[in-house]
């Protein structure tokens, strides 16, 4: 499995798109701070971004590298090597390149602005945890439909739509369904509608540690109590890695059951 | 011998000069108590650096009372300290520190009761329950003091300075905090309250009830549980104040509360969670406030009348108004608004197409506040833009019709 | 060395094999011939384990290859289409299955029969398709296993590069491999074949060497002698 995933790491590291990834936040995170000036109105700035396009970015290179790949899983099918280390293998490759691409676009300006002196250090690691984990989470489920669909352009519509689905459309249900039970007590499900989706979950955890949760009046109270201590991020934290596993799993039991 | 000879030659010069009583541990008069007993009229006690052990002091005749190098008189937590009942009294310099806490008395460090002219002036006051208390006096001056409290809890804290029932005092320079409310005033009328610093109080920096034709300007309200609370009150004007980092779940850097005629202008909010907070307030006048950063720049609660908000800046702010009617009878005009996408052709500075304050999510917030919990997802910001663009929710005359292209510094 | 039985594939609705029977014991060079959507490939890739079967078991060296990974060590694969990661240089191509199938002492040997080592720097994206059946050979030749499987190896080959292929499998068959071939070439098949099997339907329609099948068909040319095995069958 790791000498699979140092392959198409390498691969990857050498392509042109990791390039361009890199590139892009590289400028971003530059512009922000150059154009700010405030470390810690860039950080949210840069979640904004983050949350929406590393999903999004996640996904598409996900599937794409995934039907481009395909006459390597075919070689590589061939050897003596079990199917679900050629599988994990690609996936962390492009997982821990397209990590890595968002680490060092993000964390090298910030590092040159002088982070390490800053308050908003452990802002900015859990912005880019968070990154990290939708990056593998999104790949995952990515690598899940293409490997569901042998057909690129159908494989390629279902991730986007599943991207459009998690990052703006589950918003609007979610939103929807608050308004219409305002009578009832909402805590509860406020907090369990903001679990189940990784975008809105990052989102959150981002902005309780900006401090932002006073603006959130009582839910925001009820949220600080619960994501504020250890447990609660505990939690979360484990949520985020459930989001990451199950993606995985299931990609292993399909990929043992598919033919080639 | 250099040292010893200043001394005397001091002490000396002070006796000559001055008709008083000297009190110190050596002296003839060695407690307050006694000093003032011994007093006349009109006289001046020098209370000398020490420790005086003494509380339930009672100033019944028009005295001024100097503290010299800053003598401590420590009440012991026994209950207060000074009451004054008598007009033209000057308190000067004193350190005053372990007030008594009490459930059913409000002990206060220095009280004045029923009384005018007086002065109190560069007191420092330490572990108190109440600080200065003036209680149906007038006329007088509290200047240049500095109250500085260790309060936990609301329950069994006290306020920093208290009026009540009281006219024409000024209150200025004074440093107030780690006290319940910094500065606290009921049925006070003619009131100006200015320069002070109020900050780190577990309430409200500054407290208005049922107090009228009050001016507070070039005040520092920061890190209060809320900053200046104005209820059931009219004729205030408020300018040149900071409100600042009044951050927290309830907290805001302004509420107005059932008040008439008032002018705010040319404050400073920043990093407040709501920098203005109103309900009910009538005929009010914003002028020349700067609003940044902060949660709510301005929420309205309730109905609202002939307000009117003009030449203000209001600078990345994460809601700018936000309201929980339709209704509007307020003016929004010639304001700076960070947010503002227009453009201006003509070339006078004022945008050409107006802009809305009030955005859709601030008003879905305001009905269902759980909602918040969706802040910067990304389909509110696209259910935001649709709402700009063809406003269905949100009060379709709230608009500022005249947005300013620059800021006005 | 190879024993499938009553092997059946169906992809969704589509059956490709229905209960394929055979038995390679010995070693030899094995042909599998048939019409387009025979089965051939699928048989192919049911061997390699990269097709699962719906019914039916193989064995190799008497041991289930049912989700067995390692056996894949006695095999060396040439696939049909000869795509392989583009990004990568002919050399690191070679290098990297080395890496993954452990060590090769003849991979000198075959780059230089084949010519491959003016290209060796090269992106596999910018070969022609003969250099990359080249690369192909040079791969699937590299690591001496026991069982040899060879999915239309004369693709795209020049004349001279068709003589070094037929030559080395002579030399590997030599070597007691079992070499398995699909062809559509005739004339390569019928040179250097021992054994064909032939699939129709999904079914092994024949079984026997070249000499067999011409007397079962009394057809004199191989050619034919295929050629009316499947019109026999359509009459």
């Amino acid at each position: 499995m790791f000498k699979i995933l140092k392959y198409s790491f390498f691969d990857l590291v050498r392509s042109r798109w990791s390039y361009v990834y890199f590139l892009f936040y590289l400028l971003l995170a530059a512009t922000l701070l150059f154009l700010n000036n405030d470390l810690s109105k860039a950080v949210i700035t840069l979640m904004n971004v983050i949350i929406i396009l590393v999903p999004l970015i996640g996904t598409i290179f996900g599937v794409m590298y995934f039907y481009n790949s395909k006459e390597f899983t075919e070689l590589l099918l061939a050897q003596p090597i079990k199917r679900s280390s050629i599988f994990i293998g690609l996936y962390l490759g492009v997982a821990v390149s397209l990590s890595m691409s968002l680490l060092l676009g993000i964390g090298v300006p910030f590092l040159l602005y002088g982070l390490t002196q800053s308050a908003a250090i452990w802002d900015f690691s859990l912005l880019l945890i968070t990154g990290v984990f939708l990056t593998f989470i999104f790949t995952g489920i990515a690598f899940n439909i293409s490997l569901s669909n042998e057909n690129k352009i159908k494989g390629f519509g279902y991730a986007i739509m599943m991207w459009l689905f998690l990052a703006v459309i589950y918003d609007g249900l979610f939103l929807m369904s608050l308004v219409f039970f305002e009578d009832y007590p909402l805590d509860k499900l406020s907090l369990i509608g903001t679990m189940l989706n990784p975008i809105d979950l990052s989102r959150t955890l981002i902005l309780l540690k900006l401090d932002i949760s006073a603006l959130l009046g009582y839910t925001g109270a009820v949220f600080k109590t619960f994501f504020g201590t250890n447990q609660g991020l505990i939690i979360s934290i484990s949520v985020l890695f459930l989001w990451v596993l199950f993606p995985a799993i299931r990609m292993v039991r399909k990929s043992n059951k598919k033919d080639f | 011998m250099i040292r010893f000879l200043v001394i005397t030659l001091t002490l000396l010069f002070v006796h000559l000069n001055v008709q008083g009583i000297e009190v110190c541990k050596s002296c003839k008069v060695s407690s307050i108590h006694e000093a003032v007993k011994a007093a006349k009229s009109g006289d001046t006690l020098w209370v000398k650096k020490g420790t005086y052990h003494e509380y339930n002091i009672l100033i019944d005749k028009p005295l001024t009372l100097i503290g010299i190098e800053f003598p401590t008189i420590d009440g012991q937590d026994q209950g207060e300290i000074i009451r004054v009942v008598s007009d033209s009294v000057t308190i000067d310099g004193l350190f005053i520190i372990n007030v008594g806490t009490s459930y059913t008395t409000d002990y206060a460090a220095i009280r004045v009761v029923r009384s005018k002219n007086f002065v109190i002036k560069n007191v420092i006051l330490e572990k108190l329950f109440f600080g200065i208390f003036i209680e149906k006096s007038s006329l007088g001056k509290i200047y240049h003091n500095k109250i500085i409290g260790d309060a936990v809890d609301e329950y069994n804290s006290g306020n920093g300075i208290h009026l009540w029932y009281s006219k024409e005092i000024e209150i200025s320079k004074n440093i107030v905090q780690g006290v319940r409310d910094g500065i606290y005033l009921e049925f006070s009328d003619y009131i100006s309250v200015d320069e002070n610093i109020s900050r780190d109080n577990l309430r409200y920096g500054l407290h208005f009830m049922f107090s009228n034709n009050d001016v507070y300007s070039k005040n520092i309200f920061e890190n209060n549980g809320a900053g200046v609370a104005v209820m059931f009150s009219k004729h205030i004007r408020m300018y040149e104040n900071t409100f600042r980092d009044n951050w927290g779940t309830a907290s805001f850097g302004l509420l107005l509360k059932e008040i008439n005629d008032l002018e705010v202008e040319n404050n400073v909010f920043r990093n407040n969670t709501i920098a203005i907070s109103v309900e009910g307030a009538n005929r009010v006048n914003y002028k020349g406030n700067t609003f940044e950063s902060n949660g709510w720049a301005i929420k309205v609660k309730g109905a609202c009348y002939a307000n009117l908000y003009s030449g203000n800046e209001f600078l990345h702010n994460s809601f700018d108004v936000s309201y929980n009617s339709k209704i509007n009878d307020n003016v929004f005009d010639q304001n700076y608004w960070s947010k503002y996408s227009g453009y201006d052709l003509d070339k006078d500075g004022i945008g050409d197409i107006p802009f809305r304050p009030v955005k859709l999510f601030s008003y879905i917030v305001n009905r269902t506040p759980e909602t918040i919990v969706l802040m910067r997802s990304l389909f509110i910001d696209i259910i935001d833009f649709s709402e700009k663009v063809s406003p269905v929710f949100t009060p379709d005359e709230l608009q500022d019709f005249n947005p300013l292209m620059k800021r006005l510094k | 060395m190879i024993k499938v039985q009553d092997l059946h594939k169906k992809f969704q609705k589509n059956i490709v094999l229905s209960g394929v029977n055979l038995e390679l014991k010995e070693s030899g060079i094995y042909s599998i011939l048939g019409p387009n959507g025979s089965g051939k490939t699928t048989l192919i890739k049911s061997i390699l384990g990269m097709v699962l079967p719906t019914k039916g078991s193989i064995k190799i060296n008497d041991k289930s290859i049912k989700a067995a990974w390692d056996y894949r060590k006695q095999i060396d694969y040439l696939p049909q289409i000869a795509n392989f990661p583009s990004n990568l240089k002919v050399k690191e191509l070679i290098s990297m299955i080395k890496d993954l199938r452990g060590n090769s002492k003849r991979d000198k040997e075959l780059i230089n029969l084949f010519g491959v080592e003016k290209f060796l720097d090269k992106k596999v994206g910018t070969l022609s398709g003969g250099m990359k059946q080249k690369t192909n050979i040079v791969l699937a030749f590299m690591f001496d296993s026991p069982i040899l499987i060879l999915d239309e190896p004369t693709t795209g080959l020049d004349p001279v590069a068709l003589i070094h292929l037929k030559e080395l499998i002579q030399k590997e068959k030599e070597r007691g491999k079992l070499i398995l071939i699909t062809s559509h070439i005739m004339s390569f098949v019928e040179e250097i074949t021992d054994e064909i099997v032939f699939l129709l339907e999904g079914n092994v329609h024949f079984e026997g060497n070249i000499s067999e099948l011409k007397k079962q068909t009394s057809e004199q040319n191989f050619e034919r002698a295929i050629a009316s095995l499947l019109i026999s069958n359509h009459v």
